[in-house]
């Protein structure tokens, strides 16, 4: 196991250092000039220049990378562009709302979806086993920005339960306004996230319940229950976690959506700003850390299935039998 | 200058002297009806789709940031009010040469900065020399760049030579911010003389002033604003729904007017405008060189019917560049008119019996598409084939501004007096007319705003009659607000937005 968990940490360090360079170059042959961004409309060419030059985009790229990666090993991302505020704190203070956010959002996704898809493998012939399946199915098909316009009709314009949108200016020492500011984007994500983990949990699910090792199982006496709590649930599980890493990875910036219909300054907001206007540090930076990241839930979702599942202990990569 | 900043979504700011209101008699917004009591404490939210970018509107702080600190937290020598006069601010006085070359301003006495040193004659010198300077972003640089040297005789005293005449200097110089010489980190902190100081900007999301206790005039009606930023005109509408935020600066759909009309909460005020919605030609691009095609395409547009479905019968139609509210209007929408008897006719004489394809570049924000796809329809009826290529803000600026690659655009132009861009012949739209950039640079050097005026109208009808471009519309002036608020400006004009005098209560 120490010789797979050194391995793997190299593997992660070779990604993120293949990452940086493919973000690089990728993000420089895009169209536009970072300068627009600061440039009146009415500016002249000195003034493009003079802008170009402020923000060192005018050096050549080995340089403006040989600059950015020595930042970066010094634990810096840098200055924007646009606003001249180092990029590092903005993005903690980003993640303030990010991280409860997603975390939040993918705890109750797993609450709602491990029982529901559990019944609705298990009580698959009963109509609420139908039922399950069906609103499943139903809630995949929902745009996100549409189920948070409905949740913002109901409990925030109609009602005035809750605030429609934005987040507490002073953040979480404002805790109960905080709270209610997160309530609605993560039933919002949640509930989306749950309607295709519920899938995944129901198949998995069905799996196990056609498996022999069950039916063995329970040929040598134990009961439905403890033979899938002993052995089910931790086949059943791998798959699942798989899914589960995925999905958390693409909320922390997918919740961009999310977070322009409820007005809440998080990462995926920050990087759409960036993109926008071309502001490659903000952008980098944002992409740097959700790279990191994604690879560490990656890491941490190998590492899951290997402790859940012997079998899988050899391999490098993989975790789906 | 003229257009909107490429940003996310559309609409306007705007107007100049007072004019006829339309539609909406209920609500004086403005100027406040109550003069009762109000809350002397209060904190007004306001809501907005422009975040600053930084805060330094000499380094590319962008809209947002002219709407958050232009005479709130930094004051000019100048201001223009929300009914585009220019009064003294920090000026108390100013004298011009006979010769129209050396202006002398005497500065207000007791005023001081929010980090409390006392303003002088070397603030205003060094805050001049940061507009006009080699590396600054402002929008008034080409304006301002006709100041020769500037001399500081005492501490009051700021004497500006010019190497021309120009009448809009001082229209100019409400436009450029006194800073503290002495201050630093201008794009993240301020330091100014108004009636606000920055309490906090938390990026993607607030930025709120406080109430400057040391001000030298009046003190604001409130004790502290907070803007509100959001990036979907849908969340600003909701947060106004729920009293999130007290009012809104812009970003209106005529969809989501119908929530507040009929609302006793609410009071919706339509002000004046500046903001023009235009068909813009490459005029050094085939077939639009022609003027006669550029004459046909404006007759055979029905701009009423395009006002109509895209802002449900507000705003005005115009028939030039110049909006009511600029002293030298006069009312062109007789000229090319829509006829596409008349449109056939013009193309037929420029040798296009069977029409022609143009590609129009379209800004993927509101309302270009919706404009694009309705001309679209009105131009194939005389038999011209319009293919809509929908491109970002940045790539219209890249495409279009920068490179002039392109046929004809669809643009908003925003602030008011942008006339004189067509008095420049490299100037995206390519117009190059000899006598109207004369007409135009007299006007800049003329001795009373009476001969400007007479000349600008010149340009006006002859741009008109060129179809330089084919101008849509005027935006309506759109602010929503609670109606327990009062005393905020109805036409915000050129982005600006003056919070001093907004009471609550």
């Amino acid at each position: 196991m120490a010789r797979y968990l050194l391995r793997r940490f190299a593997f992660l360090l070779v990604s993120l250092a293949l990452a940086c360079v493919v973000l690089f170059v990728l993000l420089r042959m895009l169209p536009g000039d970072p300068a627009n961004a600061l440039t009146a409309v009415g500016a002249t060419d000195e003034q493009i220049a003079a802008a170009r030059h402020s923000i060192g985009s005018d050096k050549p790229l080995p340089e403006q990378f040989a600059h950015w990666i020595g930042q970066l090993a010094q634990g810096d991302l840098g200055t924007s562009f646009v606003s001249s505020l180092p990029v590092g704190p903005e993005i903690t203070a980003r993640l303030q709302v990010t991280i409860p956010l997603t975390l939040a959002a993918f705890a109750l996704a797993i609450l709602i979806a491990v029982p529901a898809g559990f019944l609705a493998a298990y009580r698959r012939g009963t109509w609420y086993g139908a039922l399950l399946s069906g609103v499943s199915q139903l809630g995949i098909a929902i745009p996100v920005f549409w189920l948070g316009m409905i949740l913002i009709a109901v409990f925030a314009l109609n009602t005035g339960w809750l605030p429609a949108g934005g987040f507490p200016p002073d953040g979480w020492s404002q805790p109960g306004e905080a709270i209610r500011s997160l309530t609605l984007p993560v039933l919002t994500i949640a509930l989306v996230m749950s309607a295709s983990l519920i899938r995944y949990v129901r198949s998995a699910t069905l799996d196990v319940l056609g498996s022999d090792y069950l039916r063995t199982a329970r040929a040598l006496g134990s009961s439905f229950a403890g033979a899938m709590w002993r052995h089910g649930l931790r086949n059943a599980a791998v798959p699942v976690i798989s899914v589960l890493g995925i999905e958390l990875a693409s909320t922390l910036l997918g919740a961009v959506v999310v977070e322009s219909v409820f007005a809440l300054p998080g990462l995926g907001s920050m990087l759409a700003t960036g993109i926008e206007q071309h502001d490659y540090p903000v952008i980098q930076g944002v992409l740097f850390v959700s790279t990191l990241a994604v690879l560490l839930i990656g890491f941490a979702a190998d590492l899951v299935q290997r402790i859940i599942d012997p079998r899988l202990r050899g391999g490098l990569s993989g975790g789906i039998r | 200058m003229s257009i909107k900043k490429p940003s996310l979504y559309a609409t306007a700011t705007a107007a100049v002297l007072a004019l006829t209101l339309s539609a909406c008699g209920t609500s004086p917004g403005g100027g406040g009806a109550s003069d009762g009591a109000y809350d002397r404490d209060a904190t007004v939210n306001i809501g907005s789709l422009y975040e600053p970018q930084n805060l330094d509107n000499t380094a590319g702080g962008g809209q947002g940031v002219t709407e958050a600190l232009n005479g709130n937290v930094y004051e000019g020598l100048f201001k223009l009010t929300d009914d585009g006069e220019v009064e003294k601010l920090l000026a108390q006085d100013h004298k011009v040469s006979g010769d129209g070359l050396t202006y002398t301003f005497t500065l207000r006495d007791n005023v001081t900065f929010h980090s409390g040193k006392k303003l002088t004659s070397q603030d205003v010198e060094y805050s001049l020399k940061k507009v006009i300077a080699k590396d600054s972003q402002s929008a008034r640089k080409s304006n301002l760049d006709v100041i020769e040297s500037i001399a500081t005789p005492d501490a009051r005293t700021v004497k500006v030579r010019l190497s021309k005449k120009s009448i809009s200097f001082v229209y100019n110089l409400s436009y450029v911010w006194i800073i503290n010489s002495e201050a630093e980190n201008l794009k993240t902190s301020e330091d100014g003389t108004g009636p606000y100081q920055l309490k906090k900007w938390t990026r993607g999301s607030a930025l709120s002033l406080d109430r400057f206790p040391g001000y030298w005039g009046d003190a604001a009606a409130n004790k502290q604003v907070v803007f509100r930023y959001f990036k979907d005109a849908t969340a600003l509408n909701n947060a106004l729904l729920t009293n999130a935020v007290d009012i809104v600066t812009s970003g209106q759909s005529p969809d989501a007017l119908d929530q507040f009309e009929n609302n006793p909460n609410y009071k919706v005020s339509d002000g004046d405008s500046t903001t023009k919605l235009l068909l813009a030609f490459n005029d050094k691009a085939k077939p639009f060189t022609d003027v006669r095609v550029r004459q046909a395409v404006s007759a055979a547009i029905d701009d009423e019917k395009l006002l109509e479905s895209v802002w449900g019968g507000r705003g005005k139609l115009i028939g030039s560049m110049v909006p009511p509210t600029d002293p030298w209007y006069e009312d062109l929408t007789a000229i090319d008119a829509y006829d596409t008897e008349r449109a056939r006719r013009l193309l037929a004489d420029a040798g296009y019996e069977d029409g022609f394809d143009f590609t129009l570049d379209t800004p993927n924000y509101d309302p270009h598409p919706t404009a694009a796809t309705l001309i679209k329809s009105q131009l194939a009826k005389v038999g011209i084939n319009v293919k809509i290529n929908t491109i970002t803000s940045d790539e219209w600026y890249t495409k279009v501004y920068k490179n002039r690659a392109f046929t004809a655009t669809l643009q908003e132009h925003v602030n008011d007096r942008d006339l004189v861009w067509y008095g420049n012949p490299d100037f995206y739209w390519g117009y190059d007319d000899k006598q109207v950039t004369r007409w135009v640079e007299q006007a800049e050097q003329a001795s009373t705003t009476a001969e400007q005026t007479e000349l600008l109208k010149k340009v006006n009808r002859k741009t008109a009659e060129d179809a330089a471009s084919e101008w849509l519309y005027l935006y309506p002036q759109i602010v929503v607000a609670s109606s327990e608020l009062s005393g905020y400006p109805r036409n915000g004009l050129n982005s600006q937005f003056h919070a001093y005098d907004i009471k609550k209560g």
